[in-house]
Parts: structure tokens; C-alpha cells; sequence
């Protein structure tokens, strides 16, 4: 399969130039950069990581995204004018705003919020109806059901009744699982698409008590692929579930279940499709991260396309990674709702003849919300607006999350943790989800939410010794910058409250955090016992939910007086694009 | 075992699982059943040791190389220290034992197992992990030595995405 790398570079050049004028306007000259020039025969639309925002948000790209090994100065670790110049996108541009950090501020006011799903669902229909309902098809990566209060008191059902109107065909999943066992079964009821997961097994245990599972045979709990005809041509959809749900959240959600990448029964499985069933393409739907897709890629052969997320990575064009049958592409569509990923494929019997991609940002302001989306939003969220709309603090600074190491809104829950539970240091997940809010912004009880929404959200204050401390960095950092990416779970580096850090990502487990300090300037010490505060703990913990923890704080007023700090000291990775200049 | 003539089609897993518990309820003594078969000497000495070298040495009295033939399958990050699934199967020909170390354990030694004249050279158990290590799976055949090696990460668990 041949990748016109110029091709894509014309397409991303023609959206920043169209977008060129100094606030964007609903107007017909603006709407034109979501005129694609038509190719091939079939269109793969493409959602992923939405977080269940259901509205327009802010969403600030990250400015620290380090790769190690060979993942240094490649996407998606190129952030800020790095991304820019890899990606040939002017600076000063709408897709500057949308793709990187760069001047976000600014242009936060000059193009507004991106996403949606009113907004998604009349960039889908328009995409769809260009190429005609029997060409096109619409699949969503998973983490769609979770990341807002209102997902969280529905337990995702909120965001099925989305996905049905939304016409979602196929999914995979991550957060979904988070909800437990019954609860992703009563929801799977209600969905009109296919819930895929090849690499979702039974365990021994569950298997021989004969639980429920899509083949018994294999033990695989999820149907692992659907095959979809467009165009007069066969195209399998294999879903890739998260592989590390267990690990990273309590095992009590998924006591029947166990994961893992699988990449033997992955293959397998591409060769029956290929063999048996006789599909002209296949494209796997993954959820597990891009590092993960990019190696996956390299080791299976006979995918098409990884239509990637998990990471939250937005990569303008799809990386093309050679194995030992061909090339496969990889992509990664970002969060949020921010984008919207297009597929186009001309699909050819038994092949692909050649394909175009496009990420199409969703800009809220150029789109105009479709109706009935508009309607059913409403409605979903009415019994709780009221509750969630009283303005608890309005901050005189820009609250973020995502970089690898430290954001302003895991300072203000570290600070609201250490201060509420008095402890001496705060512990707090590196979560990638979680939207922007600006300066001067009123900060309600659903942004709370909206950073903090989990089902295991309980707070604790434990006593660790310094040695412990230590160690948990260290186990947090390798999953993020092990040189081997199938040692990666995604995410970023836990984030500390009081205390302060010097990271070398380039080193081995063990000897990559120093020079741990207290905020009072004395060093950590190995043996003496601190106060560590916490939350999202995958241990079962009896503490007051983080969001009211973070809103009492809020309302106190205090955090305006407070110094914010992060604290890390980055060593040995100077010149890596992965952190912007 | 009334699992071993049922038609289900689960058994395969099940079989599994009756490997795995009955391997449980022999507690330090993983090899017991081919130890009846094949009438060796338990290798007390071999799961004393601390080291994966040391141990090795002990139960063969000599080094491996490193073989493509063995298939080594456990998970890249362990969904559980106390109980990883770690299976083993070869195309090497007259295997004689398959052996399981993990380097950073107590003791290296976590298990072995004689395979008499005629057997699937094949073997699934479920290992305790104390931390992150590397698992080596070393097999005996034709008198030579060969062996398998893959790093099982054992993490405190927490997230991000």
C-alpha cells in the first residue's frame, strides 16, 4: 500500500490556510475546510477518547510528551513548534490552536471550543451522506462513556443512548470497563453498535465456572470482529480493548476477566478473516495506546489500518510501519471530541488499493448543532444542570492537565488534598482526560467532575516511609518511558504535592528519580514515615470522594493566596522535541 | 475428574485449570508428578539456591543457549504478582525436563518437570512473582540445554489515560 505522504501534506496545508481569517465565523468560506475532495470507494469515520463530553470544551494539547528510545523526537512525541514544523502547519493557524500548545491562550479566544457531540454528529452525517450511507461507517475507539459527573451517576448509559443517535457501529473499550461487570453488560443491552475485544479472555477460574463469554471454546468474553460490507467489498473491524484494565484500575470492576495485547491471537484471528472469511481489508480498532500500535504494527502482520487512541495522541497523518508482509498504517485521533478521523480507502478484492487521512479538528463555532443531538443532550443532562452549574471559585489562571509531569489542575487537587487532609504530601493520578478551563473562567462543580469523575474516586492519608515514595515514582515512571512500549500502560507521571523531583527518563527503573524534596527544602528521607495523601487508589479505600474534597477547598477561597508549583527537574533529555522550547 | 471424558467445549480451559489447582494443592513440590513417572531424586538442593545461575548450575550441571525453538508465553505486565500465567511449549526434539527461574524471587527455582519418553513437550503453571523479573524457561533435550527468556513487570497498578 503506497502512503502519498505529499498528499496528506496538501490536505493539512489546505485547512490551515482556509482558516487563515482572524475569528472563525459560521460562514460558507470557513465550513469549506470540511469539504474533502473524494477517494476510493468506502469511508471509515473515526471517534475516539471522547470522555463523554457531551458539550463543546476547551482542551489544551500538551507541552511535555518525552520519547524514549526509539520513540525520541517521533509522533506523537514532538509537542509545540516541533509538532508544527513535522506536520506543516502554520503557527498562528486554527489547526496550531487545535493540535498543539502553542500561543493556546490567544487562540483559545480568537477559535473557541472544539467538540461536542451535537456539533460531531452534523460533521458525521455531512461526511456520511457525501459518500452515500452504503460507502461509509462509523467506529469509536472506547473511554467513550466516562470522564463527566453526569457519565458517572449513569454509569455511561448516557452516553449509549449518544453512541445509538450519534449511529456508532462498532466500539472497544477502556473506562467502560470501569463500570463493572453488570453494569457494561446492561449497557451493551442498549447499544445498537458491537462492543469488539479480541484480547478480553475469561480467566481459568471463571471459565470453569462456566461464566458467560461470546465463544467458549476460545474464552473470549467479547466478540473479537465484525465484518462490514462497504462499497461491494468486505472490511473486518477487529476490536483491541485496553490490555492493562486490571492493572491499572482495582481488579474488583473485572474479577472474570483477564487481558493483555494477545498479539498470537490477534494474529490468528487477522489470518482466519483473511483466509477464511475472505475480507478485503482489515482495520483494527485499538485502545491500546500509540507506542503500543506502532510496535503491534511491526510484529502482526496483514492489518490495513490501526485506527489508534488510549494515549490521546492527535497525529495529522497515520505513521506507516513496515513488517514482515507489508506495511501497516497507524493512527491516533485524539480526545475529547476535539476530532473527528476520516478514512477514505479504495478497496480493491482482497486489498487496499490506497487510502487518505484526514483529522479533521471539530471546531464547535464553524458547525452548527444538529437538533436532535441538541435535544437529547438536554435531556440527559436537565436533572443535574441545575446542581452542577453554581460557580464555586473563579480562578485568576489557566487550569490544565495534560503533560507527562505536571499540570495546573493536579496542583490544585494535590493542594486540595494535602490541605483538606492535612497531609504532608499529595499523590494524584496522571490522568490524560479532563478538560481546559481559562482564566477568569468560573470553575462550576461539573469542571470538579469533569477532572475527577471515576468510580473509585474515595480519598485516604496513609503513612509511607520515604523508600516507599520512592518506589512508587519509580514504578509510575517506567510505565511511561520503559524503552519497550509493551511495558507501557499510557498515562502520565503520578503527580506530587509537596514535594519535588529531578526525573531522567532515559534511565533504568530504580534509578530514575532524585533529589526528592520536601516543600520545606529538606530531603526526603529513606526510613522516616511522611503523611501521603491520595485518591483513585486501586486498593479499596473509605475517604471522602476526591470532587468534594477539590469543591470544599475551592470554596474556601484559599487557593488564590497558595504558590502553585510543580517541582519536577527534567535531566538528560534536553533537546528532545517531546518537550516544547 | 469427571471433565477429563466431557464433550464441553471448555475443555481445554478447564483441563487447564485442573493443572493449575492441582500443581496448587502440591504446594513446594511442582514436579511431584513427574516424579513419579520418572523416578528422580527431588532436587532439594536446586530450590535452595538464591540465584538463577546457581540454581541452574545445580540442577544440570551446566549453562544453556538461548533457542528460537521454545515458546515462552507470559504477560508483559502481570495482572496479578501471586499468580502469573506462564505456559511453555517446544519444537525441540527427546525433551527430558522444562524448568521455570525467576531471577528476582527468593529463590530462583520456581518449578521443573521430568517429561518421560513420548510426551508433549508442553507445560502451563502459574508462578509468584515477588517483583519485576526476568522469567527463563530451560529445556533439556537430546542432552543439551536450551533456554527462553522474557521480563514479567510486576507493578503496583494506577493509572493514567
Amino acid at each position: 500500500m503506497a502512503i502519498r505522504r505529499r498528499d496528506f501534506l496538501k490536505s493539512t496545508t489546505a485547512v490551515a490556510t482556509s482558516l487563515s481569517l482572524p475569528r472563525l465565523a459560521r460562514g460558507a468560506e470557513a465550513a469549506s475546510i470540511y469539504d474533502i475532495e473524494r477517494f476510493g470507494n468506502a469511508r471509515i469515520l473515526h471517534t475516539t477518547d471522547t470522555h463523554a463530553q457531551l458539550n463543546p470544551v476547551y482542551f489544551r494539547e500538551p507541552s511535555i510528551n518525552i520519547g524514549i528510545g526509539e520513540m525520541a523526537g517521533r509522533p506523537p512525541h514532538l509537542v509545540g513548534r516541533a509538532f508544527l514544523e513535522r506536520f506543516g502547519i502554520r503557527p498562528d493557524s486554527a489547526d496550531a490552536y487545535a493540535f498543539t500548545c502553542v500561543e493556546f491562550e490567544k487562540s483559545a479566544g480568537r477559535f473557541g471550543k472544539l467538540g461536542g457531540f451535537a456539533h460531531l454528529k452534523t460533521l458525521i452525517d455531512r461526511l456520511r451522506s457525501d459518500v452515500g450511507e452504503k460507502h461509509a461507517m462509523l467506529v469509536d475507539g472506547g473511554d467513550l462513556w466516562q470522564g463527566t459527573g453526569l457519565a458517572n451517576i449513569m454509569q455511561g448509559r448516557d452516553m449509549v443512548e449518544v453512541a445509538n443517535l450519534l449511529g456508532i457501529e462498532a466500539m472497544t473499550g477502556h473506562w467502560e470497563f470501569t463500570y463493572g461487570e453488570q453494569a457494561l453488560r446492561d449497557n451493551l443491552e442498549h447499544f445498537k453498535g458491537e462492543f469488539l475485544a479480541q484480547n478480553v479472555f475469561l480467566t481459568e477460574e471463571a471459565a470453569f465456572n462456566d461464566a458467560p463469554a461470546f465463544d467458549k471454546a476460545t474464552g473470549r468474553v467479547f466478540k473479537p470482529s465484525i465484518i462490514k460490507e462497504l462499497a461491494g467489498h468486505r472490511v473486518a473491524i477487529i476490536g483491541q480493548a485496553f490490555p492493562y484494565v486490571p492493572i491499572a484500575h482495582p481488579k474488583r470492576f473485572t474479577p472474570n476477566w483477564t487481558f493483555g495485547i494477545r498479539e498470537e491471537e490477534l494474529q490468528k484471528h487477522v489470518d482466519a478473516l483473511r483466509g477464511k472469511d475472505k475480507v478485503d481489508a482489515v482495520i483494527l480498532l485499538s485502545h491500546n495506546g500509540m507506542d503500543v500500535d506502532l510496535k503491534l504494527a511491526s510484529r502482526v502482520t496483514g492489518i490495513d489500518v490501526v485506527l489508534g487512541g488510549h494515549t490521546h495522541d492527535a497525529v495529522p497523518q497515520p505513521i506507516p510501519v513496515k513488517n514482515a508482509a507489508g506495511t501497516t498504517l497507524v493512527t491516533n485521533a485524539g480526545s475529547n471530541g476535539k476530532f473527528l478521523a476520516v478514512l477514505d480507502l479504495a478497496l480493491d478484492k482482497g486489498k487496499v488499493g490506497d487510502i487518505r487521512y484526514h483529522l479533521l479538528p471539530v471546531y464547535s463555532e464553524l458547525l452548527k448543532p444538529d437538533p436532535a443531538m441538541a435535544e437529547l443532550i438536554g435531556k440527559l443532562r436537565a436533572p443535574h444542570v441545575t446542581d452542577w452549574s453554581e460557580k464555586i471559585a473563579t480562578p485568576d489562571r489557566l487550569f490544565y492537565r495534560r503533560d507527562n509531569f505536571a499540570g495546573p489542575i493536579d496542583e490544585l487537587i494535590c493542594t486540595a488534598l494535602r490541605t483538606e487532609l492535612n497531609a504532608e504530601i499529595a499523590l494524584s493520578p496522571g490522568f490524560r482526560w479532563g478538560v481546559t478551563t481559562l482564566s477568569g473562567q468560573p470553575l462550576t462543580m461539573e469542571d470538579v467532575l469533569a477532572e475527577t469523575a471515576i468510580t473509585y474516586p474515595e480519598t485516604y492519608v496513609q503513612e509511607m516511609t520515604g523508600s516507599q515514595i520512592k518506589d512508587v515514582l519509580e514504578d509510575v515512571c517506567d510505565n511511561l518511558f520503559n524503552a519497550d512500549p509493551y511495558y507501557q500502560q499510557g498515562g502520565d507521571m503520578v503527580r506530587a504535592g509537596g514535594l519535588s523531583y529531578a526525573c531522567s527518563p532515559t534511565n533504568a527503573i530504580g534509578s530514575r528519580i532524585s533529589e526528592l524534596k520536601l516543600d520545606n527544602g529538606k530531603a526526603l528521607s529513606a526510613n522516616r514515615h511522611y503523611k501521603v495523601a491520595g485518591w483513585a487508589s486501586v486498593n479499596d479505600q473509605q475517604g471522602a470522594a476526591v470532587w468534594d474534597v477539590v469543591a470544599k477547598y475551592l470554596r474556601s477561597g484559599r487557593m488564590l493566596q497558595e504558590r502553585l508549583g510543580t517541582g519536577v527537574t527534567l535531566k538528560g533529555v534536553d533537546g528532545n522535541p517531546g518537550i516544547a522550547g | 475428574m469427571t471433565t477429563h471424558t466431557s464433550p464441553h467445549p471448555t475443555r481445554r480451559l478447564i483441563l487447564q485449570g485442573a493443572v493449575s489447582v492441582a500443581l496448587i494443592g502440591l504446594g513446594n513440590l511442582p514436579f511431584a508428578p513427574a516424579r513419579a513417572a520418572a523416578n528422580d531424586k527431588y532436587p532439594e538442593e536446586a530450590f535452595k539456591l538464591k540465584n538463577e545461575a546457581d540454581a541452574i548450575k545445580a540442577l544440570y550441571g551446566r549453562t544453556a543457549e538461548p533457542s528460537d525453538k521454545i515458546k515462552l508465553d507470559a504477560p508483559e505486565i502481570a495482572e496479578n504478582g501471586g499468580v502469573v500465567p506462564i505456559s511453555v511449549a517446544t519444537t525441540l526434539d527427546k525433551v527430558t525436563s522444562i524448568s521455570f527461574f525467576v531471577a528476582e524471587n527468593p529463590n530462583a527455582l520456581a518449578a521443573s518437570y521430568k517429561f518421560p519418553d513420548g510426551t508433549i513437550p508442553a507445560v502451563a503453571n502459574r508462578l509468584k512473582m515477588a517483583k519485576t523479573s526476568s522469567v527463563t524457561a530451560i529445556v533439556e533435550a537430546d542432552g543439551k540445554l536450551y533456554s527462553a527468556t522474557k521480563e514479567v513487570k510486576v507493578t503496583v497498578g494506577g493509572c493514567g489515560g
